[in-house]
């Protein structure tokens, strides 16, 4: 693996949200350069050697994404990111196949914008229903099987969860899918570039993916759309009918360029890389499971991207916690960090209690995440669990051997 | 969250952190909030032979302004009496921390907090007088 120490400002805190978003690898970065400036021509232009130019840059690209998940590069559009992704397989879909089929099923601890792209569908009268995961985060199978119909057309479920990072099985909801007759969409920003993932395998039909997340620039995601069998989607951008029509606007070369380039990078280092995170993940929870009690990781351990931890410090509120280590940048599941005040709906979709909801951290690790700054982190929140422990009503109880649950707390 | 520098002193450096004895006659206990709301707080204040809050204590389970709020509300009972203790309002704690809109109700549930801790302490002397 190529070494790169990288990219951080000595002022600035050491950066563990690596699910919220990536820094962009130089090699990435170097890649663009060219398309930006002397490479600058629409990749659209058929007739003179600009548009030849970038379309090479653009094909390539797409080449490399299609190669990281096995599958055709005509089957890969190119989109603004997995948000756009998300709603086009799903409206697009919904809507195409919409005399035939209108029921669509997802999971509640879906990203935002497969849910609300679902509540959508929902308002103009299509079905969705919404399948709880288990205690681990994990989807039952069974639970799947049953609520298909004969008026089903698509299941969407993400590959690996943005908070709790449980990989989903994909082989076999594929294969449920495939024996049903039922298109297969699932998210992979969390998971593309990160797990092996090939489309023909797990029998995928459309699949998400995000530049930002894979050390790839912002504004850029694709889409694949199988081709065979064929999937049909009614488009949400139209226009010029680039990208097969699924996606019409000039692409953005350098962040198609990117967005390829990363994927090319992932694809070749993503052994040695899941090793690294994993030996730092074990690192983290090693080191702060020998020195504090009480803290829980939430969503299956195993079955699980090297690159999350999402823990709850029992008895020590989240966003308190967030304000102590200030010298790391993490999110947290609690309440106070959201606008809405509520804790976060996945961790409740796996049933963890409010009060434990409240006291989470996601901790995410990446590609330039250092054995030191895994050391320096455990060290902090360490230092600030135990003081806030001191000050926490909660934690006295429980060393006093009250049970919190015996108290009848006034919601407020 | 962008927080003020009161605040901020508060939750880094929180004055009165602890616990007296809550059986003891010149202690008054409240215990507020609910742990899946996100926010408890337990103040207690004790009360001298004069009738002056001569001590305060808290604990608090919640976001940094929750914290911040108990915190600032022990400095200010502290050689109150407990009829003045008891005109503390919230707007008064929230005003003092430049408390955010979405953290009022940390300045709330101290001021609730003081009430329930005199409430506590005037029950047990309700009692012992009888």
């Amino acid at each position: 693996m190529t070494a790169i120490t990288q990219i951080r400002r000595n002022d600035q805190p050491i950066y563990l949200d690596y699910q919220a978003t990536t820094p962009m690898d130089p090699r990435v970065l170097e890649a663009m350069m060219p398309y930006f400036t002397h490479k600058f021509g629409n990749s659209g232009s058929r007739s003179h050697a600009y548009g030849w130019e970038a379309e090479e840059g653009t094909e390539k690209a797409r080449a490399q994404v299609a190669k990281l998940i096995g599958a055709d590069e005509k089957e890969v559009i190119f989109t603004s990111g997995a948000t756009e992704s998300n709603n086009l397989a799903i409206r697009g879909v919904a809507e195409f196949y919409k005399d035939r089929k209108n029921h669509i099923i997802t999971t509640v601890t879906e990203h935002k914008c497969v849910l609300d792209t679902c509540r959508h569908l929902e308002q103009q009268g299509f079905e969705v229903t919404y399948l709880p995961v288990r205690q681990d985060g994990l989807l039952d199978l069974d639970v799947l099987r049953a609520a298909i119909t004969d008026k089903t057309v698509l299941v969407s479920v993400m590959a690996v969860n943005n908070e709790i990072g449980v990989i989903q099985p994909l082989a076999e909801i594929g294969r449920i899918c495939r024996e049903r007759k039922v298109f297969f969409h699932t998210d992979a920003a969390q998971a593309a570039g990160k797990i092996p993932l090939d489309v023909e395998a797990l029998n995928i039909d459309l699949m998400s993916i995000s530049g930002h997340k894979i050390y790839g620039p912002k504004g850029i995601g694709a889409l694949y759309v199988r081709r065979k069998p064929r999937v049909r989607l009614v488009p949400m951008i139209v226009g010029g009918g680039q990208e097969r029509g699924f996606r019409s606007g000039t692409l953005p070369t350098p962040l198609c360029v990117g967005l390829g380039e990363a994927a090319e990078i992932c694809m070749k280092e993503m052994d040695d890389e899941a090793k690294r995170l994993k030996k730092l993940q074990e690192r983290m929870l090693n080191g702060l499971r020998a020195k504090l009690t009480d803290i829980v990781v939430n969503g299956d351990l195993e079955h699980r991207i090297p690159g999350n931890l999402n823990i709850s410090f029992a008895y020590v509120e989240g966003e308190s916690l967030m304000m102590g280590i200030k010298n790391l940048a993490v999110s947290s599941g609690s309440a106070c960090t959201s606008a809405s005040l509520e804790p976060s709906y996945v961790l409740r979709a796996l049933g963890v209690e409010e009060e434990m909801a409240h006291t989470s951290l996601r901790i995410g690790l990446g590609r330039f995440t250092t054995e030191h700054e895994v050391d320096t982190a455990v060290d902090e929140l360490v230092r600030h669990v135990n003081k806030l422990r001191e000050m926490s009503p909660l934690w006295e109880m429980a060393q006093e051997g009250i049970d919190i649950k015996s108290i009848e707390w006034a919601a407020h | 969250m962008a927080y003020s520098e009161k605040l901020i002193d508060h939750y880094e450096n929180p004055r009165n952190i602890g616990s007296f004895d809550k059986t003891a006659e010149d202690v008054g206990t409240g215990l507020v909030g609910a742990p899946a709301c996100g926010d408890v707080m337990k103040l207690q204040i004790k009360v001298g032979a004069d009738g002056l809050i001569e001590d305060a204590k808290f604990k608090t389970f919640g976001c940094g302004s929750a914290i911040a709020s108990s915190s600032l509300v022990t400095e200010w009972v502290k050689g109150k009496t407990i009829d003045e203790a008891e005109t503390i309002k919230n707007t008064d704690i929230a005003r003092h921390l430049a408390l955010p809109p979405v953290k009022i109700h940390c300045s709330v549930l101290a001021e609730d907090a003081i009430k329930a801790a005199i409430a506590d302490y005037r029950s047990k002397a309700t009692k012992k007088a009888e």
